[in-house]
């Protein structure tokens, strides 16, 4: 069947084409409409006739690949495919929503906004790089938005799953991507890191937040290159306005070593979801590229290390797990604190790029319309704070692998859950009794949390309850 | 439909068993053997049991060259140890057992795949498959989307890129590769009986048509078991110390 030149009405394996949304150089989109159908669907045919450029044909086949075993809401469900022969198209859900390029239209956003938009976004590379998948051509024309504000990733012709063949790769022997949006690893023909991803999402906050394009959009090789010793002008030059927060995640995102970026995207989620409690470097102050010194060494650098192999995308999310821990410092439970101490530990060893999230539950039962009754919780909520900073202090970890969190909800085991899940939180290691007072009112709160929780779940006993 | 390939048995008992049982459970409803039942391990008779009554039922079986020295002949390609267990090898047979060796073809071709047991270039020349030349004239000769072959005992894949180049991928354990009917692929299944690289589990792989997918395994067995009843047999020690070490 001839599907270069279809029309509204025509039908193609039981699907009822409907108007032409989208006519681009690697490929056309239709609306298309199947009896029973329980979402609206879009049909993508690829421009595959006599003389049309390699890559439309391979970046159709990769895409059908990997798309087909991608879940979850922030990838268009899968419908079906037609033979790659005769009939080569695709059909998957339409996600009706606006797309990140119409935002980035109007850019420079406020802060807070891009921070919502990116973290979203943030979200849903993580849960693709939980399912083995790197996008590695992340641009706003490959982000949408669902109504209710969950970030979905379009377009899988570029991307490499970690258990396939990469067919991108042996097809080009050249860097793939989209010139404003790719990595340095990825110029050098490095397709296997998950944190080229994190570099484009830094690209997105600094154009939503600025207005501009970090490195531009290069056209030769040697304006690609540009990006492995050139860093980027700090964005608050061109905003002065923006928060130090936002100008640290960008430039974290933005490091030229994929080894000093954020280890994963949900810790780039995390930061933009909390922003006050972004440990400032050096970066967030930051006015002036880096001196001529610098950038001849890494221009040194970057003629002679070839890329290196990383681990696939679950390897790579393995070793930098987020853990939670929970707890109340201020229990007296001395014996209790120190086993979590060291279950902790024995973490941050084997996983040395995880990142600890330290948090306690408040209870807001004194807080009342009197201001005292404000003045008493903003001082309790201090000083758990205080007492979470101090007990993590004997861990020894650098600012930017910890997170403290004092959380307020009347059901402690709730509150855990719903952080844990809000936070891609991956495992949740608390003590086998909450503070006493919760444990009366509530009963034990790890044994609903190990119920509950959508990770794994360490309950730590101090030794003497062994016997 | 899930085909289970399996490859380079070598007469080990508790290594076809593992599989057999292993692909039945993942859903697998024929079978393929691509060479080298026998040689090297002590159950040849047992392992015949098993596979000829499958072979009658119509799953396909090429030869391998331990088939073909089982034969006849002085099986001067062989390594001494290889060529000791044949010649015990060839003791066990009675005339129905021969029969059904005498019988293997060199390749089979079904469904839109190519078996053989070394390569679809030349079948008869057992070539060893272990470089991108060797696998794109093998795929090329080949004639089908998809071609197995055994021999080499480590599991790849390789595939034809848009330049006609043969390139090589590591499958990873379990995880299911879609193959594209578009492309060459040449899948090597590993060596169920005597896997060579370390690992001491048997190798085989699942072609699931419907999919287009293939998926690579490795099945622990009893190999303790297998590498006693080599010595008992008399066979030599190496051959016992490999099962042992995967090596």
């Amino acid at each position: 069947m001839d599907l270069t030149n279809l029309h509204p009405g025509s039908e193609v394996d039981g699907f009822r084409v409907g108007e032409k949304i989208h006519e681009g150089g690697m490929a056309a989109l239709y609306r298309v409409e199947r009896e029973g159908g329980e979402f609206p669907m879009l049909m993508k045919v690829p421009r595959l006739e006599f003389g049309s450029h390699p890559s439309c044909y391979v970046g159709f086949e990769v895409e059908q690949m990997i798309l087909e075993t991608l879940t979850g809401p922030h990838v268009p469900r899968w419908v079906t495919r037609g033979s790659l022969e005769d009939t080569p198209y695709l059909v998957m859900e339409y996600v009706e929503g606006r797309s990140l390029h119409e935002y980035a239209e109007s850019a420079p956003l406020p802060a807070e906004e891009a921070a919502r938009l990116v973290a979203a976004l943030a979200t849903a590379v993580h849960d693709l790089h939980r399912q083995e998948v790197i996008h590695l051509d992340i641009k706003p024309a490959n982000a949408l938005y669902r109504p209710d504000g969950r970030a979905v990733l379009v377009d899988f012709g570029l991307a490499r799953h970690g258990h396939f063949p990469d067919l991108v790769e042996e097809e080009f022997h050249k860097p793939v991507g989209t010139s404003a949006y790719i990595s340095p690893e990825q110029v050098m023909g490095n397709r296997d890191n998950p944190r080229s991803d994190l570099f484009a999402l830094g690209v997105i906050l600094y154009q939503l937040c600025t207005g501009r394009l970090p490195f531009g959009e290069p056209t030769t090789l040697g304006g690609f290159r540009r990006r492995l010793f050139l860093d980027p002008v700090p964005p608050r030059v061109w905003v002065p306005g923006l928060p130090g927060w936002m100008q640290e995640i960008i430039l974290h995102c933005l490091e030229i070593e994929a080894g000093k970026r954020y280890a994963t995207a949900a810790q780039v989620a995390f930061d933009l979801t909390h922003p006050n409690d972004v440990p400032l470097s050096g970066r967030a102050a930051r006015l002036k590229r880096a001196g001529l010194p610098v950038i001849v060494r890494r221009w040194w650098r970057s003629l002679r290390t070839k890329p290196g192999m990383s681990a696939v995308p679950t390897a790579h999310l393995a070793q930098a797990p987020q853990i939670l821990v929970a707890f109340d410092p201020g229990s007296g439970q001395e014996e209790l604190r120190r086993e979590i101490l060291a279950a902790v530990r024995r973490a941050t060893v084997a996983d040395a790029n995880c990142r600890i999230m330290c948090a306690t539950v408040l209870e807001p039962d004194i807080s009342t319309e009197q201001e005292t009754g404000h003045e008493l919780v903003n001082s309790l909520y201090t000083q758990r704070l205080v007492e979470l900073h101090h007990w993590a202090a004997e861990l020894h970890l650098p600012a930017h692998r910890l997170r403290f969190h004092v959380l307020e909800g009347t059901d402690a085991a709730a509150t855990l859950v719903e952080y844990a899940r809000q936070n891609h939180v991956d495992q949740i290691i608390m003590g086998a009794r909450g503070s006493s007072a919760l444990r009366r009112i509530l009963g034990s709160v790890s044994a609903r949390v190990v119920a509950e929780a959508p990770c794994t779940v360490t309950v730590v006993r101090p030794p003497r309850s062994h016997q | 439909m899930k085909i289970a390939v399996l490859s380079d048995i070598h007469s080990n008992l508790e290594a076809l068993l593992a599989c057999l049982d292993h692909a039945r459970r993942q859903g697998a409803e024929q079978y393929v053997f691509l060479g080298d039942l026998l040689g090297y391990g002590a159950d040849p008779l047992a392992c015949l049991e098993v596979i000829a009554p499958m072979v009658g039922a119509g799953a396909p079986a090429v030869r391998g060259n331990h088939e073909e020295a089982v034969l006849g002949g002085l099986c001067e390609n062989l390594e001494l140890v290889a060529r000791d267990a044949i010649y015990w090898t060839r003791k066990q047979l009675r005339q129905p057992e021969r029969d059904f060796i005498q019988g293997l073809p060199m390749v089979a071709n079904k469904d839109n795949a190519f078996y053989v047991h070394a390569s679809a270039a030349s079948p008869e020349r057992w070539t060893y498959i272990d470089n991108a030349v060797a696998a794109a004239k093998c795929m090329d000769a080949s004639g089908t989307p998809l071609t197995f072959v055994g021999h080499v005992h480590h599991q790849s894949l390789y595939y034809t890129s848009g330049h006609g180049a043969a390139q090589i991928f590591n499958p990873v354990i379990g995880a299911a590769i879609p193959v594209s009917p578009h492309r060459r692929w040449l899948a090597i299944a590993g060596s169920v009986g005597q896997p060579r690289d370390g690992n001491t589990a048997a190798a085989y792989l699942l072609h699931d048509q419907q999919r287009e997918s293939l998926t690579f395994f490795r099945v622990p067995y009893d190999y303790l078991s297998a590498a006693r009843k080599i010595r008992a047999a008399g066979l030599p020690e190496r051959l016992a110390r490999r099962l042992e070490t995967g090596n």
